[in-house]
């Protein structure tokens, strides 16, 4: 006799994971469930105590606890638990009490697992929170971005055409024109290595250069090629991703780029390559950003920077795409601010690197963000002389940035500060004594100074910061406990309930800064292994490769940290689109209401893993409170 | 905790005793050789069921059952596995009144078993329990008058009536209305949905027979949880 239990199956039906179950199964559920009343404040689950059914919600509210009695989670309508005992031993593993008067559906244990058997989705929704949720979720975003998967060498349509080093510009340009090619690849002499003809690419040359370092230049035809051509070009490896040549040509604003395979050239790929492949790509926008002559130009580009955001976000690309992407832009950007720039004041008197801090450096930049930047000038810097130069320099360059979205920096860490535009040997000072003598209330401020890269002009004075921090951080444990505890200051909330934000001691809130309470805090806790191990990578997710070659964190949590990081970007990322279509200015908050019941999962799997690893970090750096200034 | 003062408390187990050796229909003499719990069994080890019938009219004379549902349970459970349903052919007329209240229509009716064919299923899931309803008067009534029609004798059996336990909690409903207004007093609605509410229960349609008895099993397990403890015997609470 089929026995309809409509008010049962119908609420199951509404909340995940029942939701995408087929009727039948539900009407099953339904007739197998047992049902039970539970006043405020009285236990539901004890430790220990055998437990043989699917506990589900259907009204009130129950609160979650860890073993030592800490809260773990705060349930309510449509939620489940009790899955952790019975996936692990039939026994209790997290105690639980009803806060509000509640009606428990208990779904008998053979029931539950005949249901992960046969749905993989309601299986992966009960199993372990944290990895193979957030993982399945990352593999969803990104799927679109046919990008990531298309080897670069799919592009490569003709076979490399190249000279030998001391051709003349004139028979390179006649090689050019009867291959049709816009670049031409100089071979060095083959290599004494082999047997095999392993020629070495030497350089390259263009149509562009043969225009302007031939032409303008009035060389005479015999010109050899070596003269004009750019030596050891940037290359990339045949097996590289669409994507990786995408972001190459982005960083290096180049639009040639030979592919390699061994060392040896097999093809070069043009920005009109990969633009057939994203008919709107972001390499649009940089290509018009360095066609702008002035700021106001550029910052008629805000629009197009603010769809070219939105269309990755709804191409599901992933945050690590979106995040490189937009720095490149920001980076091309403030290059064209200093092209114009220098186009007004005249060569710099001094060498000079102009350097990217915070999240361009990092290449996870989003729409709404500073500007963080700073000048590392050439020893022969004479602030008497030279700094009138830099401080208009760096005025052009900030109040351009500004034109264009890139607020001013709060905390005044920009190239118009003096403090900031200094000579490479202060600048090893500054590092030297944020290393050697540290103190986490002046580290609170410099933090920003430890994700830094080149952006404009003389590279090797960037780099050699680099160097100094990724040398000197490792050997130096005051530096990494005073970090240590730095990153710990902004913990992440338990969760969410109803229309609030969890906070760990019962708290309720109803807004959550998902940068301050998410990204921030886990970015800040892979710079501290990743400068313990060593590394000199900026990325998170390259950091996390850096500290994955050492023994500092287990496999298996790196992988949670990377899912958990994507997860937390794709999520505020998402928001930020949400709040520019709907026209209202995107910022990093999030309201619990607008946030759906399966992101909801996930976030919360995604703040336990950050928690996680806060609490390792703390184990790890034991000692930090020691250094506390009194 | 109070204590219902009811009238001269019912020997349940000595009347079953006296009407298994009385009835003349083999289906309610072994309904009746079941027995029932004494009045002093502590009401969380009593086996319970929830009952409730959905009728063409509120005359248990005049009017008929057309639906019947049944959900067994404790204090701590109730089981859905082990519940009953069935629409059964009235013996009189269905109304249209009644239809907007049951939604169980003619066509439905017209394939349903008479009451006859589900009398010993039903006699089977009720043996041994006590039955839990909101507004006895109903089930009691109509189950009694059915059982009389078709074999001349009536049925009995204990009640737990959850309309009867919140009325004792709001003693003031039944004061008359012109004095309740008097006083300025809200009214306090014993009607299920309303009482539910009062415990956090959630709002169920109603008019479904299966549906009624779930949420009569609910509201006993909540209103024994807030006001009455596990150990009180049934003695107090039955009918």
């Amino acid at each position: 006799m089929q026995i309809e239990l409509i008010e049962i199956r119908d609420h199951l039906s509404r909340f995940a994971p029942f939701d995408g179950l087929p009727d039948e199964t539900l009407d099953d559920i339904a007739q197998q469930v047992e049902v039970g009343y539970f006043k405020a404040g009285s236990d539901i689950l004890c430790y220990g105590e055998p437990i043989q059914d699917l506990h589900y919600i259907r009204s009130g509210a129950v609160e979650i606890y860890r073993r030592n009695g800490e809260l773990y989670n705060r349930l309510t309508e449509g939620d489940v638990f009790g899955q952790f005992g019975l996936l692990r031993g039939k026994k209790v593993r997290l105690p639980a009490r009803a806060i509000e008067d509640s009606l428990i559906y208990f779904i008998p244990g053979p029931l539950f697992e005949q249901l992960c058997e046969a749905h993989e989705a309601f299986a992966d929704f009960v199993e372990a929170e944290g990895q193979s949720r957030l993982k399945s979720v990352e593999e969803s975003q990104g799927n679109a971005s046919e990008l990531m998967k298309i080897k670069v060498r799919k592009l490569i349509t003709r076979r490399t055409v190249s000279v030998p080093l001391g051709t003349s510009v004139q028979d390179a340009a006649r090689v050019m024109t009867e291959h049709g090619v816009a670049s031409l690849v100089i071979l060095g002499p083959p290599s004494t290595a082999g047997a095999t003809q392993n020629q070495v690419m030497a350089g390259i040359t263009t149509d562009r250069d043969l225009r302007t370092r031939v032409l303008a230049e009035g060389l005479a035809l015999d010109t050899p090629v070596d003269r004009v051509m750019s030596p050891n070009p940037i290359t990339i490896q045949a097996d590289d991703s669409v994507f990786e040549a995408m972001l190459c040509m982005l960083r290096h604003n180049i639009h040639h780029l030979p592919v390699v395979h061994r060392q040896r050239p097999i093809g070069v790929i043009n920005l009109s390559d990969i633009i057939k492949y994203e008919s709107q790509s972001s390499l649009y926008l940089v290509n018009s950003i360095f066609n702008r002559q002035s700021v106001t130009e550029l910052q008629a580009l805000l629009p197009d920077l603010r769809a070219t955001f939105l269309r990755m976000v709804n191409e599901q690309a992933t945050a690590h795409m979106i995040g490189s992407a937009m720095s490149g832009i920001g980076r091309s950007l403030t290059q064209r601010l200093l092209e114009l720039a220098e186009a007004e004041l005249g060569p710099p008197p001094v060498p000079y690197c102009f350097m990217a801090l915070g999240s361009m450096a990092r290449d996870e930049q989003l729409i709404v963000t500073d500007q963080d930047n700073a000048l590392v000038l050439d020893n022969n810097f004479d602030p008497r002389v030279h700094d009138d130069y830099f401080l208009k320099l760096a005025t052009f360059v900030s109040d351009g940035l500004a034109a264009c979205g890139f607020s001013y920096c709060k905390g005044g860490i920009m190239a118009t500060n003096p403090q900031w535009r200094q000579p490479l040997r202060v600048w090893k000072s500054y590092f030297t004594r944020w290393i050697e003598q540290p103190n986490p209330e002046t580290l609170l401020n410099a933090c920003i100074f430890f994700d830094l890269d080149s952006v404009y002009g003389e590279t090797e004075l960037v780099e050699s910061l680099k160097d100094l921090l990724a040398q000197k951080a490792s050997q130096s444990p005051l530096f990494l406990a005073s970090l240590a505890r730095n990153a710990l200051n902004r913990t992440p909330p338990l969760g969410f309930f109803r229309t609030f934000v969890m906070e760990k001691d019962g708290q309720q809130n109803n807004i959550i800064n998902l940068k301050g309470r998410g990204t921030a805090p886990l970015t800040d806790l892979i710079r501290v292994h990743a400068l313990a191990a060593g590394s000199k990578a900026q990325n998170s997710l390259e950091r996390l490769d850096a500290i994955a070659t050492t023994k500092l964190l287990t496999e298996e949590a790196i992988t949670q940290l990377r899912y958990a990081l994507e997860f937390l970007s794709i999520v505020r990322i998402r928001h930020q689109a949400m709040d520019l279509q709907e026209g209202r200015e995107p910022d990093n908050y999030i309201e619990p209401e607008k946030v759906s019941a399966s992101e909801r999962h996930n976030l919360k799997s995604a703040f336990q893993v950050l928690s996680n690893a806060q609490k390792f970090l703390r184990f790890r750096y034991p000692g930090q409170l020691q250094n506390r200034p009194l | 905790m109070r204590r219902l003062r009811t009238g001269a408390p019912a020997d349940w187990p000595a009347l079953f005793a006296q009407l298994a050796q009385s009835a003349r229909d083999p289906r309610l003499a072994r309904f009746y050789r079941a027995g029932t719990v004494s009045a002093d069994t502590p009401l969380e080890q009593a086996p319970l069921l929830a009952l409730d019938v959905e009728t063409t009219g509120l005359d248990s004379r005049r009017d008929s059952i057309v639906s019947l549902g049944l959900v067994p349970f404790d204090l701590r459970r109730i089981r859905c596995r082990e519940a009953s349903y069935w629409v059964v052919k009235p013996l009189c007329e269905l109304n249209s009144q009644s239809v907007t209240f049951h939604h169980i229509t003619h066509s439905d009716i017209l394939s349903a078993p008479a009451l006859d064919a589900v009398l010993e299923p039903l006699l089977t899931a009720m043996a041994g329990k006590i039955m839990v309803v909101h507004y006895r008067n109903i089930e009691r009534g109509f189950l009694d008058q059915a059982v009389r029609h078709l074999l001349g004798e009536g049925l009995h059996f204990p009640v737990i009536d959850t309309m009867q336990l919140e009325a004792r909690l709001h003693p003031r409903q039944r004061r008359p209305g012109w004095l309740r207004q008097m006083l300025g007093k809200q009214s306090v609605s014993i009607r299920l949905a309303d009482s539910r509410l009062r415990y956090g229960l959630p709002l169920y349609q109603a008019h479904h027979a299966l549906t009624d008895a779930l949420a009569t099993a609910e509201l006993l397990q909540a209103q024994t949880a807030t006001h009455y403890p596990a150990t009180t015997p049934v003695g107090d609470l039955w009918n």
